[in-house]
């Protein structure tokens, strides 16, 4: 983890391969995670996740239920700068965890990702806790995006709610929206504190890295001072 | 004229026995007869005569459309069906030749046998003319103009076969004319004409339409082997119950086992499967399956099979299940490498059997991409086990994360002149603009689009608490193409 002064902290995303865990990148662990989108038709969330996910020729097992469909419209490949999605379209949340579980079992995946709206009863933490471990044993990255009220218990090793925040200023054009600022909480983690980051993304384009930034939300400082648990557990 | 008489009956009343019934086909003059009822011989219509001819002297004929394809592909079929008395047979374009030669004694002769195959063909449905005969040529001149059920020794040939017509060499058209003008009616005349003279006025005609060769091969002068078809290679796995049952996963895993073995036998990988439950109360159900690459792991097949059997009805239990490969191709063993890791690109491709599978082909799709200016026509889906598609889009500006396909309607609530609405409400929100970037203006494809579509100006638009949209406004003011241009919700940005 690099930290400078003046940005809070950088996560270096690897082009190559890799599972990047935002924002402590020494715990390079594929396991569940939930993103849960902080208010409705923000797409936020997907661009989070999508920035997360690894660099890589195989491809994303995408599995969407009718619901989320509506709501959150489908993700639209031109968008995706040449990751490969194998999308599954299903109607009901229980195939949508089927689906997932067979995808994570399935060691030629880059990652899995799975979209359900609202809160169906299939959804426990049962289910969930089986997708995480069927995640850990498998070493794939699996993420959960959930819209709509999401209520209930859920095993997912991270849960993070994302939202948009106005965009940075254009460089060429003041009424014009520029790069996307996201606020990103994590509001329940395993050995790790919570915490509220302002992120914004830098996609490795123009020869740059590609790269997650961190911001603390509060401003009073880097994470560490922030949270002493986390410090704590660094070592 | 069988085929059509129970495919008929099966669907509407036939004619009366005593109404002459004909098939008709398209000739060169207008439609000619094909096959004649038993009632339409009785009264000499021919086959071949042209049906306004055959109408206008019995004005009660009935005329129905022959079918010829389904004849062939039933001649096809009972060829092999044939195969049960002889290993070797062929389907002609008017009949099926086998060749029983060593086969007759298991039948108890070869009178007995004929009247076996008359037997057999009559529970079919079907009435067979059969003839026997000790060449390929003589055999199938006596099943056409000789007596039904005619049995021709090697020895007697030349007598059996001389009372017919030439027309039973099959010869074409013009060479009966020529014979005829000859005066050579029956074969045995044209095998009492000098060979040499023969030979000399046939010397440049094809081998089809060669009297002299034609008799030569009948009379067993000359060889005329037969060349059968190769029976399709079947690879079906079956098991048989002691009693009925109901539930058919315990015995999945041996007949995949089998079946397994099979094509790992023959080298063959299945593509397509089949399982089939054979009923007690004589139904069947069958579920087919599909996987993305050739395979032969039974335990694939029994994890691929099992998720079909859920929509299968046992009823009152079944007693036979088969698993039988449809389509299957060539699977060599292979090793990718060296260093001893998994192939990850077969889990993927069983990862897309067992999703299509369960799911269905049109729910599993890669993306595909299409030359299209209209952002919802950019992305096409193929079903995965169609195969992987290559290649990837390239669009010069930037598209939204998330596309809504039909676009949605927004209510403007104040309208500015230039560029998007300053407040618009959508999904019953308000949302207040901040920022816009735009217009990009995507003209209607003129070549594909109806006439009077309009054009589309897209604005990235940002809204007071940072979400980024995607709206279009469809049409301009005054083009003439509709009322005041509406505003649409097409996508959201990340």
């Amino acid at each position: 983890m690099m930290s400078d002064s003046s940005y809070g902290q950088l996560v270096k995303l690897d082009n190559k391969h890799g599972v990047v865990d935002v924002p402590r990148p020494d715990v390079s662990q594929a396991v569940l995670k939930d993103a849960l989108s902080a208010r409705p038709f923000d797409a936020a969330v997907t661009a989070f996740v999508l920035a997360c996910l690894p660099r890589s020729k195989a491809p994303v097992l995408w599995v969407q239920d009718r619901a989320s469909r509506l709501e959150n419209g489908r993700v639209y490949g031109p968008a995706l700068k040449g990751m490969r999605l194998l999308r599954v379209e299903v109607s009901h949340a229980r195939d949508v965890l089927w689906a997932m579980e067979e995808g994570a079992g399935c060691a030629g995946l880059a990652a899995v990702v799975g979209e359900v709206h609202g809160a169906p009863p299939v959804l426990d933490f049962t289910a969930t806790k089986r997708l995480a471990m069927r995640a850990e044993a498998s070493g794939i990255p699996v993420w959960l995006i959930r819209s709509g009220t999401v209520e209930g218990l859920s095993a997912a090793r991270e849960r993070w709610r994302i939202g948009s925040l106005a965009s940075e200023v254009h460089p060429y054009n003041p009424a014009a929206p520029g790069a996307p600022m996201w606020e990103a909480e994590l509001f329940r983690a395993r050995g790790r504190s919570p915490g509220i980051w302002e992120v914004s993304h830098d996609a490795g384009k123009n020869g740059g890295e590609n790269r997650l930034r961190f911001l603390p939300r509060s401003g009073d400082g880097p994470l560490e001072e922030d949270h002493g648990r986390a410090a704590h557990a660094a070592g | 004229m069988d085929r059509w008489r129970r495919i008929t009956a099966a669907q509407r009343t036939l004619p009366d026995e005593a109404v002459p019934v004909v098939l008709a086909t398209q000739g060169t003059h207008g439609p000619v007869v094909h096959a004649v009822s038993a009632a339409g011989v009785a009264r000499g219509i021919a086959c071949g005569a042209r049906v306004v001819d055959v109408q206008a002297i019995h004005p009660d004929l009935h005329v129905e459309q022959a079918d010829i394809e389904g004849d062939q592909a039933l001649l096809g079929r009972v060829a092999l069906w044939a195969r049960r008395w002889c290993p070797w047979t062929v389907a002609e374009h008017d009949g099926i030749l086998m060749d029983v030669r060593g086969a007759a004694h298991l039948f108890g002769g070869e009178a007995q046998m004929l009247r076996d195959m008359h037997a057999r063909f009559a529970m079919q449905g079907l009435r067979a003319r059969l003839a026997l005969g000790p060449t390929r040529g003589a055999a199938q001149m006596l099943a056409r103009f000789g007596a039904q059920g005619v049995i021709c020794g090697a020895d007697d040939v030349a007598e059996v076969l001389a009372p017919l017509p030439v027309a039973a060499l099959r010869l074409p058209h013009d060479t009966l004319r020529l014979l005829e003008r000859l005066g050579l009616r029956t074969v045995g005349a044209l095998a009492d004409v000098p060979r040499v003279g023969l030979m000399r006025r046939f010397a440049g005609t094809v081998e089809a339409a060669n009297p002299l060769l034609l008799l030569d091969r009948a009379l067993g002068r000359s060889a005329d082997p037969l060349d059968a078809p190769a029976e399709g290679a079947r690879w079906l796995a079956r098991v048989r119950m002691a009693e009925p049952v109901v539930d058919p996963v315990p015995w999945l895993e041996g007949l995949a086992e089998d079946l397994a073995a099979q094509l790992a036998q023959a080298e063959q990988g299945a593509r397509l499967l089949r399982v089939t439950i054979y009923r007690v109360d004589g139904e069947w159900r069958s579920r087919d399956v599909a996987t993305a690459r050739a395979s032969r792991d039974a335990l694939h097949f029994v994890r691929l099979v099992t998720g079909k059997l859920d929509g299968i009805d046992p009823g009152f239990g079944f007693d036979l299940m088969t698993l039988e490969a449809l389509r299957v191709e060539p699977l060599v063993l292979h090793q990718d490498r060296l260093d001893g890791t998994h192939d990850a690109g077969a889990d993927v491709a069983a990862l897309l059997d067992r999703l299509t599978a369960k799911l269905g082909p049109q729910r599993v799709t890669w993306d595909a991409w299409v030359q299209s200016h209209k952002p919802e026509r950019v992305e096409a889906r193929v079903p995965v086990l169609a195969g992987a598609v290559e290649g990837t889009v390239e669009v010069a500006r930037e598209r939204p994360l998330r596309l809504f396909d039909p676009a949605e309607e927004v209510v403007v609530l104040y309208a500015v002149p230039e560029g998007p609405p300053a407040r618009f409400s959508w999904r019953r929100v308000t949302f207040l603009m901040v920022r816009f970037e735009g217009p990009e203006r995507i003209a209607p494809e003129w070549w594909r689009d109806r006439s009077g579509t309009r054009l589309r100006d897209y604005y990235k638009v940002e809204v007071m608490d940072g979400r980024r949209f995607w709206l279009f406004r469809e049409g301009i003011v005054g083009d003439a193409r509709g009322g005041d241009p509406r505003w649409f919700v097409q996508g959201v940005f990340g």
